[in-house]
């Protein structure tokens, strides 16, 4: 039984672009909610920007790892 | 068949130009020098650089402090009071500041390695090479293991770590797995790629506009490539400032997540 379906070209972009899918939308909802703790306690600024910024950088880092993924295998 | 084809098609075309890993190649800087000469490559070069710019900066700032700071003790105390209040003390608490000597030339250290991408002439993030960042994320992984045992005891580390009370007794099935992969395993590799790879994309992307600038506006000008020249032109002036931005933020969280986990070893139930 041949193929059913089949992928060609540089695989390494496509699987970049599944791979920023969800970090995408963890970004989004991170700063989303960020932005919105702050403008409704100002006061707390300071706290809220650290740990919005731990957590972007915490989900950042599954898109980073398909980033490198693709040049790694090929 | 793509754009850049279709508008230069005699000869060579932009494809054959696209930058790809071989700009993150550098040979020894004295190719024809003595042997033992080889491993100076121009990372190394600006990684002796940046020591050398936190050294002298931090000498010129504090080693004759006055009460009313002149010069270059105001930068230093305007950084110095940054990476407390920012860093050491919302991480890590009141004996944050202990650990300021580590993370202050942390931080520096990096910003430096991050900023040469940017510098003339030198135009290489040091950090974009996967050696650099692994070995700073190792010492911090090293240090955050020996104080976890240090102040919480070898059973005591793995006890907090995988079984935090209060949760119902079926999660630590799931639980104490996965906490246990994410804080011995992954940590020192997402704290070294997530570097890594800003650095790498960064640099990629700023080499790819300025190609595109010099390919379609001074290689091989024609009437309609000039447009995409002049756009590449100003995407590389604009990516420019963006990685500025880029690699202050991620030098600042790789000090976060430093001070975090050696908060996170001191104080175990935060």
């Amino acid at each position: 039984m041949g193929n059913l379906a089949e992928v060609t070209g540089d695989l390494g972009s496509i699987a970049y672009g599944l791979a920023a899918i969800g970090p995408g939308v963890g970004v989004g909802i991170i700063f989303g909610q960020g932005v919105q703790a702050i403008a409704r306690q100002p006061e707390l600024t300071n706290v809220i920007r650290q740990n919005m910024l731990l957590g972007f950088a915490l989900t950042e880092a599954l898109a980073l790892i398909g980033f490198v993924v693709g040049f790694v295998h090929s | 068949m793509s754009a850049p084809h279709l508008l230069a098609s005699e000869g060579e075309t932009f494809q054959d130009h696209v930058p790809g890993l071989n700009i993150f190649d550098w040979g020894p800087l004295f190719p024809s020098g003595p042997a033992w000469l080889d491993w100076f490559t121009k990372p190394v070069l600006i990684i002796m650089l940046s020591a050398l710019v936190v050294v002298l900066f931090s000498w010129r700032a504090f080693h004759a402090p006055k009460l009313v700071p002149k010069g270059v003790q105001n930068v230093g105390e305007v950084a110095y009071l940054f990476v407390r209040d920012q860093v050491a003390r919302p991480m890590i608490g009141a004996d944050g500041d202990r650990w300021m000597p580590f993370l202050f030339s942390t931080f520096f250290f990096v910003l430096f390695l991050n900023l040469s991408g940017v510098i003339p002439v030198l135009q290489l993030p040091a950090t974009s090479h996967m050696a650099m960042p692994i070995v700073l994320a190792l010492v911090v992984y090293v240090m955050m293991l020996f104080l976890s045992i240090k102040h919480q005891g070898l059973v005591g580390y793995f006890k907090n770590m995988m079984f935090p009370p209060g949760l119902p007794k079926a999660i630590y099935v799931i639980l104490a797995p996965i906490e246990l992969l994410s804080n011995i395993i992954l940590r020192p590799f997402t704290h070294s790629v997530r570097l890594f790879a800003n650095m790498f994309a960064g640099h990629l992307l700023l080499a790819f506009f300025a190609s595109v600038a010099w390919w379609f506006l001074a290689e091989k000008l024609t009437v309609l490539g000039a447009g995409i020249g002049i756009v590449g032109f100003l995407m590389s002036i604009i990516m420019t400032a963006f990685e500025i931005f880029v690699q202050s933020l991620q030098a600042f969280i790789f000090t976060l997540l430093a001070a975090s986990y050696i908060g996170g070893a001191l104080h175990p139930e935060h």
